[in-house]
């Protein structure tokens, strides 16, 4: 009997983990649902221990102490904590399956000015990255387009969709440049039988800001044209940075050091754009000339080495921390190649662990990020009228050792934690006979 | 005083090169006396022994007497030296002289394109390209006037030139500098060979690392020795048999760093050669470790410049490493004399040789001796060439080289008027051998008649006219003319010119005035200037600041010491059946965990209260490149012969990085370019420690192995190394393997023809398959980069075949999928946490695999790969936790416990038992929770990592940039030359298939060597 059982049990495993092509993205929220006894972590730095929180229609109803009852589907979740969807700030994720497999890669166009391109329409909704994401808690992403000096425009989108017309949460909301990088490097670095560069380091750096005068060129013209309303030949480079001068769109500047970061903030004072800078490792230094200037900073994965040898040696786990005293509005990133952005929370958790709290780590991946990728009148927080973008998970989110995530809900529909990873887990527990 | 005793003769002496007797001659033979007597001088003859008002004869271009009471011959031509010194002049055994530029070949390595795999030499010649015996200095060299004159201007005679390309570099051929047909300069045809780890031209594949270079030399010794037996296999090889040959020559060695100093040197310690080292400038930093391989050294006198870091956004990027050695690198020939190494110097690495004396100075400011400097510029190079009986000093029999000076030699207002060379006089500032200083009554006869002033002649340069007033005037000396402008009284317009010649006491000649009156002048001696006391202005103490260990902000000025420490009432994390004890204390004491248990004392021990803190073992990291100065060996598919332990490299930050996350012993592995990688090297995190101090003692070799994508070279669109499909790689391991068994029999062949034939030959030996018989042997264990579960099954399988256990999967991706098979072969597993879909063979990796191989029974670690990763490796085993419901014990083993038993090392470290290794860690919060950090890291019972003392040294690191930064800026407004600001970069090695994110200015050591040989 007991071996039947468990072949039965094996039998459902078996069927459970089959192809992810039988995975399916939710269908809308159909039933009012409240989650109970749960500790909730607003998003904004309150917590709300044996709260609930209802949900109705994909929206935020009420969220509090004491549940009322309400009719529909109660989800107890005592014992557990209740996140916002996290978000990851800014990504390649669907444009890249396999980092080394140039088929595979759809983030860098030819060319060095593309503020035409668009990164939603090559989204890949079917990317197997995605479901490792929302098993982390991460509900939404930033898709981010890399290449040239004006990549393109990013599309924040929500990580459970048919198609990318289905997962655009945001639309077209940032466009990004690449600061040409003012940090001269030596002019000969041997390795082993060493190299010679012909320029010297300090004509790269005037190269690099003669580059910089050339994209704010770009801009001028573009502001120029912008002012005719008609043309006889159309120019859609120039036609694709309106949203930007009329402020319905962000100017994302991927840099890192000081130099960089304050021909950013000119950027903002010349043409009064939105300006955000990601990667920022540096920008610990200037916290006060950001705050001062309202300059976002997305900074990028914390897990990262320090600049100098005689750096702390902590510095990139505690640079969040300066940024939080000033005041400067930031998220925290994970770009990382190898493990796909689904370290996420962790980024935050060291941050905590070195010098902000656990709600203010928190913050730096849900309502922060949200600010920035102006999307927090939806998402961000617990909040009523928001989107219920809403993670269970059975303890402390932001530590690897009890982030365990049991449920997600986006736009109030319960998603599938289903991924590639547990599939194969339990292909192979079937095979060794593990329960 | 006054006397120009010979002054028109000795400018109208004429360089005549006086043809060999072999050459015909094109017009009228003239042959010439060539006696001269140079008497009244101080001649130093060498570095202790001065003579004052003494006379040297020279004839044929050798000296023939000197002293103080010797007799001046008839056929002399005298010069007379009075006030003047003579010393002999200098040897430079590095210089940049007399040979032709190697220039590179195409072909190359290149990760990308098609590898130059054999050696483009033509001819009867050995494998390696970059073992070039066969080019001897003699035979290239030509006498080159240009490079000549700026040596002889900084006081050299001689030089030891030699062809500055490739690993084995042929011999130098030590001549004069004089300017004159090569067959008479040459002083020793063949006077050293030299070497270096540099391939230089050679474009061959391998060696594509220092490890391989050394690998490289090791075997070409090995080979060498074979040969004298000429083996029938090999034929000629005239690389082995001018190796050979070379050998009785002085060795010198091209290291130019502190650690490639000590890395020759265990090579010549292995083949009984001591190496003269050519070294780089940051040898101080290592002094002791210079000391210790007992060989002189060639100390080039180039130090690096002010950089140019007045804004402060540069000034962030310039490391203190760098601004410190700024400060230091002027030391390090005191250094050396303070340590009592012997050392010569040299003008090498110098933009321009005649920087050197201005450089030496220099030295001597920081504390070098007069009298050392004179050593090492004369006799120890002489000696060290053995020519010492030749050159080096002036005793008669020597060749007549030397200097004429105005004073001693170092003394910065000395010059060198003349630098003679066998016996041929080189002007070097001759114009200035004519002492003008003095007073003269100055005549001027205008039309409106003789008007007389005082002249006070200071130089020749400058000079002070007395009338009425006293006039400054723009005068000028060459040695014969002399031109003086000055006006004819103060606040005059009307300038008086006057130009004529100096001749002895009497000067005369012809001016005029603004209004265009000529008129003659004459000026006559009357008596001494008023000299002031020589302005040897004595120099405030040059200051500056300490050699840490290592050479950095976090190095130690004294290493930290073994302590009797008493951990009390912590949680104790022991991995061993006692699992996890609560308000436990832990005593370690020499180096050991002593004890265990509620309660304990030790009168002599430091106590730390570890109340709410947690006490694990050490974190062991399987996988990682660290701390050495190259990782891959990709020239070949085979390269079992390359040691990581031949280049480790103590200075890594990243060692005391690791540290502060609680990593207390690291496996280096050689890279994953080739089926066949090195020989790996397990270290203790011993920040401060030297190359030998890092290592593990007692433990087994382990080699690295890689499959899969990187040694098939995938990146590469053309790829012409064998293998390019994993079937390839299969045939690579079955023949290196079936070559080691044929390999092992030979010798074992011999070993018993030998007992009947003592004379029987010796088969080759071959470094590479030495390692891989002990590998057959159990002597040696592989670790073996693997993803794919097709891969990992043909790996075990060929162990079978040969008999060995495969010892440790790495990264092992798809360990969970064939995870029985690992389990009855009795591999282990270290694995990444949650790594995958970079490439196409981690499209199947899954976070849960540790879990899956642990279930299965495979003894599991958890590895970083890199530098950033291994500060929390705690964390990615806590993943585990989290991905497969792993026990947290359990959990922890995986970077503890386990690695250590991977490594055969579980006897000493791995858990907290009494007896084991104090390598433990001292941890604020639960050691898998994100928020835990390492507040001591202790390794052998030393405090290598004491969080409150890095708040401090980060103090000191602050203060002592900005002491540092004001210091070069200050050298900037002082009007010191500056060279621009550049970027401390810091090189990683990685396994080149990742990249995880690393600070700004790292540069990935594999990409540099893509760039370098593109």
């Amino acid at each position: 009997m007991k071996k039947l059982i468990l072949s039965i049990q094996l039998l459902l495993a078996a069927v459970f983990a089959s192809a992810q092509e039988t995975v399916y993205p939710a269908g809308k929220q159909t039933e009012t649902i409240t989650i109970t006894n749960a500790t909730i972590h607003v998003g904004n730095g309150t917590v709300i221990s044996n709260g609930f929180i209802t949900f109705e229609n994909g929206k935020i109803k009420a969220v509090g102490q004491t549940a009322p009852a309400s009719g529909g589907k109660v989800i107890d979740a005592k014992g557990k904590h209740v996140y916002p969807g996290l978000i990851l700030s800014s990504s390649q994720l669907g444009l890249v399956e396999v980092n080394s497999v140039r088929a595979t890669i759809d983030h860098t166009e030819i060319g060095l000015y593309n503020p035409n391109i668009r990164s939603i329409v090559a989204y890949n909704t079917d990317s197997k990255v995605i479901g490792t994401l929302r098993s982390n808690g991460i509900l939404f992403a930033n898709v981010v387009p890399q290449g040239g000096t004006i990549s393109g425009s990013s599309t924040v989108v929500q990580l459970d969709a048919w198609n990318w017309e289905d997962a655009i949460y945001k639309a077209d909301g940032q466009m990004h440049i690449n600061m040409p990088s003012l940090l001269p490097r030596p002019s000969r670095f041997g390795g082993f039988g060493g190299g010679a560069e012909t320029r010297s380091s300090a004509d790269r750096v005037k190269e690099a800001l003669a580059e910089v005068e050339n994209i704010k060129d770009f801009f001028r013209e573009a502001k120029v044209y912008l002012k005719e309303t008609t043309h006889s030949k159309t120019n859609l480079k120039y036609e694709a940075t309106k949203a930007l001068f009329e402020k319905k769109q962000k100017l994302f500047v991927h840099c890192d050091i000081v130099k960089e970061m304050l021909v950013a903030v000119d950027f903002a004072k010349e043409f009064g754009f939105d300006v955000v800078i990601v990667g920022g490792s540096e920008s610990w230094q200037i916290a006060d000339l950001l705050k001062l200037n309202n300059i976002a900073v997305i900074l990028a994965q914390r897990h990262a080495l320090p600049t100098m040898t005689d750096d702390d040696v902590d510095l990139p786990y505690k640079s969040a921390t300066y940024l939080q005293d000033a005041g400067v509005l930031y998220a925290i990133n994970d770009e990382d190649g190898q493990t796909r952005g689904r370290n996420l929370p962790f980024n935050a958790g060291t941050a905590a662990a070195y010098g902000i709290t656990k709600e203010q780590a928190l913050t730096a991946i849900t309502l922060n990020a949200a600010k920035i990728l102006g999307i927090d009148n939806v998402t961000g927080s617990l909040e009523v009228g928001k989107d219920a973008n809403i993670v269970i998970s059975e303890g402390d989110i932001l530590d690897m050792k009890s982030s365990i995530v049991t449920t997600v809900f986006i736009q109030g529909r319960q998603s599938s934690l289903d991924d590639k990873h547990k599939q194969l887990n339990e292909r192979y527990k079937y095979k060794y006979g593990i329960k | 005083m006054r006397k120009l005793v010979l002054f028109a003769w000795l400018l109208f002496l004429t360089i005549t090169t006086r043809a060999q007797e072999t050459f015909p001659v094109n017009g009228v033979a003239e042959p010439k006396a060539s006696c001269y007597a140079f008497t009244n001088a101080t001649i130093v003859k060498d570095a202790a022994t001065s003579i004052s008002n003494a006379s040297m004869i020279i004839r044929d271009g050798k000296i023939t007497a000197i002293g103080t009471a010797i007799s001046i011959p008839a056929d002399a031509m005298v010069i007379d030296c009075k006030g003047k010194f003579i010393y002999p002049s200098f040897i430079d055994l590095y210089a940049d002289y007399g040979m032709p530029v190697a220039q590179r070949t195409q072909g190359g390595f290149n990760f990308n394109a098609p590898a130059q795999l054999a050696s483009n030499q033509k001819g009867a010649y050995g494998w390696n390209q970059a073992i070039r015996t066969d080019v001897q200095g003699v035979q290239i060299f030509t006498a080159d006037n240009v490079k000549a004159k700026a040596l002889r201007e900084s006081g050299f005679g001689a030089a030891l030139a030699h062809q500055r390309d490739g690993i084995a570099r042929g011999t130098g051929v030590f001549v004069t500098l004089a300017d004159t047909k090569e067959n008479k300069t040459i002083i020793k045809e063949k006077a050293a060979a030299h070497y270096s780890f540099s391939k230089g031209t050679s474009m061959q594949s391998y060696p594509s690392s220092i490890m391989g270079s050394i690998s490289l030399l090791r075997q070409t010794y090995l080979d060498a020795q074979w040969y004298k037996n000429n083996p029938l296999a090999e034929g000629v090889n005239l690389t082995l048999k001018y190796w050979n040959e070379q050998q009785n020559l002085p060795q010198i060695f091209e290291a130019n760093d502190k650690w490639a100093v000590v890395r020759a040197d265990k090579i010549g310690d292995e083949f009984g050669v001591q190496f003269i080292m050519k070294a780089g400038g940051n040898e101080y930093q290592r002094i002791t470790d210079m000391a210790g391989t007992k060989a002189t050294f060639i100390l080039p006198l180039n130090y690096p410049a002010a950089m140019d870091i007045e804004d402060p956004h540069d000034a962030r990027f310039v490391s203190l490493t760098d601004m410190k050695h700024w400060e230091m690198a002027p030391a390090n020939a005191a250094m050396f004399e303070k340590a009592g190494i012997n050392f010569v110097l040299t003008t090498s690495d110098l933009r321009d040789p005649r920087q050197f004396l201005t450089n030496l100075r220099k030295a001597m400011e920081y504390g070098l001796s007069e009298s050392k400097a004179m050593e090492a510029l004369t006799k120890v190079p002489a000696t060290l060439l053995g020519v010492y009986d030749v050159v080096g000093s002036l005793d008669a029999g020597k060749l007549a080289n030397f200097l004429i000076t105005s004073g001693p030699i170092f003394s910065e207002k000395t010059t060198i008027y003349q630098n003679w060379v066998q016996g041929e006089k080189y002007s070097v500032k001759d114009e200035l051998w004519n002492d003008v200083k003095g007073v003269y009554n100055l005549t001027v006869n205008t039309p409106g008649g003789a008007k007389t002033f005082t002249l006070d002649v200071k130089n020749s340069t400058t000079a002070t006219v007395i009338g009425k007033d006293t006039l400054t005037g723009r005068f000028t000396f060459d040695g014969k003319q002399v031109r003086l402008n000055f006006p004819e009284a103060k606040g005059s317009r009307n300038n008086i010119r006057l130009s004529g010649i100096a001749n002895d006491n009497l000067w005369s000649g012809v001016g005029d005035d603004v209004n265009g009156n000529r008129f003659t002048w004459t000026a006559v001696y009357s008596k001494e200037t008023m000299v002031k006391a020589d302005s040897t202005r004595s120099k405030a103490p040059v200051k500056i600041g300490s050699v840490t260990y290592p050479f950095n902000g976090y190095g130690y000025t004294e290493m930290p010491k073994q302590e009797t420490i008493l951990i009390k009432n912590a949680t104790v994390w022991t991995n061993e059946k006692e699992g996890i004890l609560q308000n436990t204390d832990v005593l370690i004491k020499n180096g050991k965990i002593t004890a265990i248990g509620k309660n304990l004392s030790d009168a002599g021990a430091k106590v730390i209260d570890g109340s709410g803190k947690h006490v694990t073992a050490g974190i062991i990291d399987e996988h990682s490149h660290i701390a050495a100065a190259s990782i891959n060996e990709g020239g070949q598919s085979v390269t079992s012969e390359v040691r990581i332990a031949d280049n480790l490299n103590p200075d890594d930050i990243n060692i005391y990085r690791q540290l502060s996350g609680g990593v207390t012993s690291s496996h280096i592995l050689h890279g994953s370019a080739n089926t066949i990688g090195g020989q790996t090297q397990l270290i203790k995190l011993r920040w401060g420690a030297n190359d030998e101090g890092l290592k593990f003692q007692n433990w087994p070799g382990y080699i690295k192995f890689a499959l899969g994508e990187n040694v098939k070279r995938t990146s590469s669109q053309q790829n012409n190394r064998f293998p390019d499909t994993r079937m390839g790689v299969s045939q690579v391991l079955i023949d290196a393997f079936t070559r080691a068994r044929d390999y092992e029999a030979a010798w074992k062949k011999f070993d018993e023809e030998k007992k009947k034939n003592p004379k029987a030959t010796a088969p080759r030996r071959d470094l590479e398959l030495d390692a891989l018989v002990e590998i057959l042997n159990k002597k040696r264990f592989i670790t073996c980069h693997s993803y794919v579960q097709s891969e990992i099954t043909d790996m075990i399988r060929v162990a079978d075949r040969f008999g060995f256990t495969l010892n440790t999967f790495t990264h092992i991706l798809e360990g969970y999928k064939v995870a029985d098979k690992m389990k009855a072969h009795g591999a282990n597993a270290s694995t990444f946490s949650d790594w995958w879909n970079y490439k196409m063979e981690v499209v199947d990796a899954i976070p849960y695999n540790a879990n899956l191989m642990q279930k299965v029974g495979v003894n599991v670690a958890i590895n970083s790969d890199d530098a950033e990763m291994a500060r929390h490796l705690n964390h990615e085993a806590a993943k585990s936790v989290k991905y497969g419901s792993m026990s947290e014990e359990d959990a922890l083993k995986m970077v503890t416990l386990n690695p250590s038993k991977m490594l055969r090392v579980d006897d000493r470290v791995g858990s907290i038992k009494v007896g084991k290794d104090a390598d433990i860690v001292l941890w604020s919060d639960h050691p898998l929770s994100i928020y835990a950090k390492a507040e001591k890291t202790i390794v052998d019972g030393i405090v290598y990592y004491d969080r409150e003392k890095d708040k401090q040294l980060r103090v000191d690191i602050a203060k002592e940039r900005a002491r540092l930064m004001a210091k070069m800026i200050g050298e900037k407004r002082s009007g010191m030359p500056t060279v621009p600001f550049a970027p401390s970069m810091e090189i990683m090695h990685t396994c080149s298939d990742h990249n995880h994110s690393h600070g700004l200015l790292v540069v990935d050591a594999d990409e540099l060597n893509q760039n370098s040989n593109q």
